[in-house]
């Protein structure tokens, strides 16, 4: 029966016996009801055991917290759950990166503003000695590096936004 | 022959959940529209984590016209767990806090870069950068307001 003589969260509300061995008694306290509860909703007591089973037990108690923390965000949103919250981040990154491009190539237009035309690389394209924040990034100045590092998920939040493609409809993702 | 014919009618309209099950699947079955029987791996992944009875439950639930998109969203959190036992889709996110802080740090340092070039900049009318305007116009300082930032950590 787990640690002490109650019977954990999970044998409480499944109305059964808290064996010696249960895999629920150290994740699943009985002075935390709510805990299992909403895990069981959601997933299911056997499949969450299932899960455990597969698990090695030092990474149990992380694989219990991310599966509360899932089925907290399917509860308060049924419709799109965690994936509501990837694609909230994902379009922050992304703001983040059009924010960070337009300081880059700020930063570049004063840099060339204060050096003078005489002193730019050979390299320097004609174009660029009227230095403009547009023109610079349209001539690909974009010098962030994170943007290819998570697979673009979600834009259902912001359809200003037209480089994420929408992972509900792309093919490769969803079906 | 009419017995096979039957038989092939019912085995070839079949959704592909009833088809995993061996049963009839009714003209109104609940899973039809979203477990085509071409792909019978979408339903096998999300009956892993959720089972039929409680995702038949959730869609129950919900109005039609969200179920799909429900569907979608547990096959993706259920592909995030096979490939991530552990932490599942919690480990995307994760990902992304950090990408976030990483950016906005990134961000500070090249605003300040451009105010410390405007001001040592003789003759140069320091106005505010079009990066500042845009932080405004969006909102994202630094200690944005996440409402997914507390759940986790």
């Amino acid at each position: 029966m787990g640690s002490g003589s109650s019977p954990c969260a999970s044998c409480k509300l499944l109305r059964r016996r808290c064996a010696k061995d249960c895999i629920f008694a150290p994740y699943f306290p009985p002075d935390d009801p709510h805990k299992f509860a909403i895990v069981h909703k959601v997933f299911g007591a056997s499949n969450v055991s299932k899960m455990l089973q597969e698990l090695p037990i030092h990474q149990r108690a992380d694989a219990v917290s991310s599966l509360v923390y899932e089925a907290n965000a399917r509860m308060r949103d049924p419709v799109y759950g965690c994936v509501g919250a990837i694609s909230y981040l994902q379009n922050q990154v992304s703001q983040l990166q059009m924010q960070l491009a337009v300081a880059q190539a700020e930063i570049l237009c004063i840099q060339m503003q204060q050096q003078g035309p005489d002193q730019l690389p050979a390299a320097t394209h004609p174009s660029m000695m009227d230095c403009d924040v547009k023109s610079l990034l349209l001539s690909g100045n974009n010098t962030s590096d994170f943007g290819d590092q998570m697979p673009q998920f979600l834009s259902y939040t912001s359809s200003s936004n037209n480089v994420i493609q929408d992972p509900l409809k792309r093919e490769s993702l969803w079906t | 022959m009419y017995r096979f014919h039957k038989l092939d009618k019912m085995t070839s309209t079949r959704c592909a959940v009833c088809k995993y099950f061996r049963r009839r699947c009714p003209p109104d079955c609940i899973f039809a529209p979203y477990f085509l029987n071409d792909n019978p791996q979408r339903f096998i992944c999300v009956h892993r984590f959720y089972g039929a009875s409680n995702i038949g439950k959730m869609l129950e639930e919900m109005p039609v016209q969200l179920r799909a998109d429900a569907v979608d969203s547990l096959y993706y959190e259920a592909k995030c767990r096979i490939q991530d036992p552990v932490y599942g889709c919690v480990g995307i996110i994760t990902s992304l806090h950090r990408q976030i802080q990483i950016a906005q740090s990134q961000l500070a340092k090249a605003q300040a870069e451009i105010s410390f070039l405007d001001a040592n900049f003789v003759g140069f009318e320091p106005t505010p950068s079009l990066s500042e305007s845009l932080v405004q116009q969006n909102g994202f300082e630094q200690g944005l307001d996440d409402p997914f930032s507390t759940w986790f950590y």
